[in-house]
């Protein structure tokens, strides 16, 4: 037997939060401590399980399998391709951080979020992880419920918290209830959960109408947390309320168990109907790229700012991957196209979760130090905190798709492949980088670093009293900030490593269909 | 049938029997100010332990076939050896599934029972009784011994439920579940007597067998009996409409009996259910599934919708098992002929209550430990329970996602095979309306978790719950986590419960 790669790197958070929840509430350096430590193991395995798996193949690895449940049919039954691997090292590497930066910022409640946060890694790897339907669900649901007591515990009280919280819980509640149905009734027609079997048994082909409602059940569940307009309302609301951590894993990790099972289930089990409904899948893509952008650009919040903007750069992903749907069955050239929209598709995720969960923990730095998120109180701050302003440049640049950081790759590769596919579909889309590069030099950057600094003001919202840490980017947030910085421009000028490992898999699925 | 033969099949019950006897002789020796009177729950649970053993024992004898008890009657009830009950794989599950309820209710009761109750060890005995009323129902197959074991059941509840004496809604509660259930037990025994006019029989099979030959003008009898034996077990099981006693019975009688009435007459009735419907009207399946299908989808929507508006825990409670039963009879209606399929729906509502017995009695369990502390069971009673007892507090998640069906919990499981049976019946509305519901729940049992974790009560105490309580809702949450996550033994148990109904369908 190989060495079990794949549980290790699911369940040792799990322990971990089992460990933290031994340790007495009053010792919360040993919790902080405690719980970074057990997210390393994850992280280091994530990436050895990367460096180790050929570049070129685009199978399934580290495949673990074990009966579970033999009436039900159900197994253990984990693996990873090359579109779950680089989400499995994402998840693993922004929980580490998102616990490294915890660890200076949580005050109240030490043990429950370090509990939960390691808690919710496990749910989240699971999600990436899973090739069993029966599986791949209950880790769909784990994870909810830490996510939820995060938003609802430790938000900021002028946010609404408990609102946002159960909004949050009853929106994926709805979709992942009608996805449940939908699985049930394809185990009935293929007597099977393996998700890598079910596609070649063309799950529900005798029963057009019931497809059709599975199709869009299952649409629905992972619509929603992408999230796709009009589905997308429980997203402002719950990154704006959930602490910075949480913020950073939602819009890092949680916005990707959407669109990974759209790329591992639902175009696999339904290739014709993702086909039929593509133009009206794109549709939605295109409105929640444009929409996202414009009511992005209105915001004055800046931590809704950002949120807003992903429902605009997940819109970008889900036009790769409708671009790569509409044009099954046709002839060869245009499989090249194919290949590369969805490559795009798959590594604007990646760097959606590089991105935005920097964005988000810079979000947190302003936020640490002054309290407010609103974008008229600031102005000047480069010349005050220039590391900062450094940093946050540099992130938000590869944001709004800068050549030569990770942004400007996926969305290029994304419009390549979908002008050659869906060419109105990629006009018409154009328009919302424009729109993100607007809202990000105008908002961001122009009302945050740029113009007058004005002392008077910045008395008001920030007392040295309350913040121990230098006034620009502390050390620890600068470590914080290092790794993602790093990828961002790897991925920007050297892409290969993560494209390659993608572009094989991505290649093979399409070749499957 | 000898003798021998006889007290060998009856030993569980003849046990608790026992049991329950000596409780109410030690009581009353140990009346006068002797100290000893606090080692009566023990007894109890003694007792529980000592019938699951006695069904353990007896488990070989009945898990093949079914062996008759027989009862020697008059010529009038169809000669001197009539079968009576049975000693099958559904009569041995409800056992084990009474001698678990009895264990978890007497080890939530102590505390309670000391600082509200002044007769302990009738309450006690009654509890035990209940328990044998629970295990005669679900192996009774002659609508006498039925309906007599119903009613054993439903006498020892309202006595249970209007126990606290001085308290008017406990007596209010018992008044109201008492007028009902005389009413519903009466009508339920015209719809007994319309069957046996029609068929001459008493026996479910010979009912069965009869009907199967019989004429058109039979039939027009037994439609109006089929309504009536409904409106009797709709009692027991509170499904709407025949639900309104329950929210009161349930708020005014004392807490752990309000544990047991939301599970054990829940599980005799449907145990009951099961049986007659598919041993006696067999060939009416298509009439019972039909009102059974209309009652399912009023009794999950009308329980969740009302549920929405309490404040009292154990009347939310209430209603959410109202809600309940409403889930668990989709795998009653969509039963599968084929028995070899994954979900014949008959297992999934044995995996469901299974499920529900943990969930519920662990939820139950948490809120007789508050109400130990704090004197109310209103929601606000709850508030920040994570800072002052976070084992109470993980724990009721827990059984509040079960409750909800989210997994790895054991509610999931039980969801999953009714929901399945739904879909693989192709009655998809059936699904849909119940995972609508599933949604629906979702924001009353909410209110509970956001007072346990983001409610604040600041000059509120930590507290401990007490040892009893403690193993109750450690055992319960365990079930609860095992089934989800070791799933296979216990949907093994419950087909093969169902094997020898589904079998003789």
């Amino acid at each position: 037997m190989n060495f079990p790669f794949l549980t290790l790197i699911t369940f040792i958070p799990l322990l971990g939060a089992v460990v933290v929840a031994l340790i007495p509430g009053r010792r919360e350096r040993e919790i902080k401590l405690v719980a970074v430590l057990f997210s390393v193991p994850s992280l280091v395995l994530s990436l050895i399980a990367w460096l180790l798996y050929a570049q070129n193949a685009g199978e399934i690895k580290f495949l673990e399998e074990a009966t579970w449940i033999p009436t039900l049919n159900a197994y253990y039954r984990v693996g990873v391709d090359g579109i779950s691997l680089p989400l499995v090292f994402l998840t693993t590497l922004l929980t580490t951080l998102s616990l490294f930066y915890s660890s200076y910022t949580i005050k109240k409640r030490v043990k429950e979020f370090f509990a939960l946060f390691l808690l919710l890694e496990t749910g989240m790897i699971g999600v990436f992880v899973a090739l069993d339907l029966v599986l791949f669900y209950i880790f769909w649901e784990v994870g909810l419920v830490p996510m939820f007591l995060l938003i609802g515990i430790w938000g900021q009280p002028q946010d609404r918290p408990q609102y946002s919280a159960i909004k949050f819980f009853l929106y994926t509640l709805v979709g992942s209830v009608a996805m449940l149905l939908a699985f049930i009734a394809i185990y009935m027609t293929t007597g099977t959960w393996n998700i890598l079997q079910i596609p070649g048994l063309k799950p529900l082909a005798g029963n057009p109408g019931l497809a059709i409602a599975a199709f869009w059940a299952i649409f629905l569940a992972f619509a929603i947390k992408v999230p796709s307009w009009p589905f997308h309302t429980w997203l402002p609301d719950a990154h704006t309320a959930a602490p910075t951590a949480g913020s950073v894993v939602l819009a890092g990790v949680l916005l990707k168990l959407g669109g990974y099972g759209m790329i591992r289930i639902l175009l696999p089990f339904f290739p014709d109907l993702f086909k039929q409904f593509a133009p009206w899948i794109g549709v939605l893509a295109l409105i929640s790229m444009i929409y996202g952008a414009l009511v992005s650009m209105a915001q004055w919040d800046l931590k809704r700012l950002i949120a807003y903007s992903s429902v605009s750069h997940m819109g970008f992903f889900m036009l790769g991957l409708v671009a790569a749907a509409a044009s099954l069955e046709v002839a060869n050239p245009v499989l090249t196209s194919r290949a590369i929209a969805l490559n795009g598709a798959v590594l604007q995720m990646f760097n959606h979760g590089i991105i935005t969960g920097g964005l988000f923990f810079l979000v947190g730095v302003i936020y640490e130090r002054t309290h407010t998120r609103d974008l008229k109180a600031f102005g000047g701050l480069s010349a005050k905190m220039p590391v900062y302003y450094g940093v946050m440049l540099t992130t938000a640049l590869a944001s709004l798709g800068l050549p030569g950081l990770a942004g400007f790759i996926s969305e290029f590769m994304v419009f390549r492949g979908a002008f050659a596919l869906i060419p109105t579909y990629a006009i018409i889309g154009v328009v919302a980088i424009v729109l993100g590069a607007a809202y990000i030099l105008w908002k961001i950057v122009q009302h945050v670093f740029l113009g007058e600094f004005s002392e008077e003001r910045w008395q008001e919202i920030f007392n040295p009293a309350h913040w121990h840490f230098s006034l620009d980017m502390a050390r620890f947030e600068v470590i914080t900030m290092a790794p993602l910085l790093f990828f961002m421009v790897l991925v920007g000028i050297y892409p290969a490593p993560v494209l390659n490992v993608i572009n094989a898999a991505t290649t093979a699925l399409l070749a499957m269909l | 049938m000898t003798l021998t033969q006889f007290l060998v099949l009856l030993l569980p019950e003849l046990v608790l029997t026992l049991v329950a006897l000596v409780v109410l002789g030690l009581d009353m020796l140990w009346r006068n100010g002797n100290g000893s009177r606090h080692l009566l729950p023990w007894i109890a649970l003694a007792g529980t332990v000592a019938l699951l053993v006695a069904a353990v024992l007896i488990w070989p004898l009945g898990s093949t076939g079914g062996a008759a008890i027989t009862f020697t009657t008059g010529k009038d009830f169809g000669g001197d050896q009539t079968p009576m009950m049975v000693l099958d794989p559904l009569a041995l599950f409800f056992k084990l599934f009474t001698a678990i309820v009895l264990a978890l209710v007497l080890l939530s009761s102590g505390n309670y029972v000391r600082a509200h109750i002044r007769f302990h060890g009738e309450f006690y005995a009654l509890i035990l009784f209940a328990g044998l009323a629970m295990t005669l129902s679900a192996a009774a197959t002659n609508l006498l011994m039925i309906y007599l074991s119903l009613e054993f059941l439903s006498i020892t509840s309202y006595l249970l439920t209007g126990y606290l004496r001085e308290d008017e809604r406990s007596t209010e509660g018992a008044v109201k579940y008492f007028v009902y259930g005389a009413t519903a037990s009466a009508v339920m025994l015209y719809g007994f007597s319309l069957l046996y006019g029609a068929t001459g029989t008493l026996d479910l099979a010979s009912i069965a067998a009869v009907l199967t030959g019989s004429v058109i003008p039979v039939h027009w009898l037994v439609y109006p009996a089929l309504i009536m034996v409904l409106v009797g077990l709709g009692f027991k099981i509170a499904l709407v409409p025949f639900h309104q006693w329950a929210p009161d019975a349930y708020e005014g009688a004392p807490t752990p009996v309000t544990a047991f009435l939301s599970v054990g007459p829940k599980a005799a009735g449907f145990a009951v259910l099961m049986r007659l419907l598919l041993t006696a009207l067999p060939g009416f399946q298509l009439d019972w599934i039909s009102v059974l299908a209309g009652v399912a989808i009023v009794t999950m929507t009308l329980g969740n919708l009302v549920a929405l508006w309490q404040s009292n825990v154990k009347r939310l409670l209430a209603y959410s098992s109202i809600a309940q039963a409403g889930y668990m009879l989709i795998g009653l209606v969509a039963l599968a002929p084929e028995a070899h399929s994954w979900t014949t729906g008959l297992n999934g509502l044995l995996i469901y209550l299974f499920a529900y017995l943990f969930t519920n009695l662990g939820a139950f369990a948490v809120v007789i430990a508050v109400e130990n502390h704090t004197g109310s069971a209103q929601l606000d009673a709850f508030a920040g329970l994570m800072r002052r007892n976070s084992f109470l507090a993980i724990t009721m998640f827990l059984f509040l996602l079960s409750l909800i069906g989210i997994p790895p919990t054991a509610g999931f499981v039980g969801k999953l095979f009714v929901f399945g049976a739904a879909i693989q019946r192709q009655m998809i509305m059936l699904a849909v309306v119940g995972i609508v519901n599933s949604v629906i729940s979702v924001y009353y049992y909410y209110a509970i978790m956001r007072q346990m974790f983001f409610g604040e009560a600041p000059d509120a105490p930590p507290f401990d719950e007490g040892p009893g309580l403690r193993v109750a809702v450690g055992v319960a949450a365990l079930m609860v986590l095992m089934i989800a996550l070791y799933a296979e033994p216990f949907i093994r148990l419950a087909s093969d419960s169902v094997s020898l109904l589904a079998a003789s369908f």
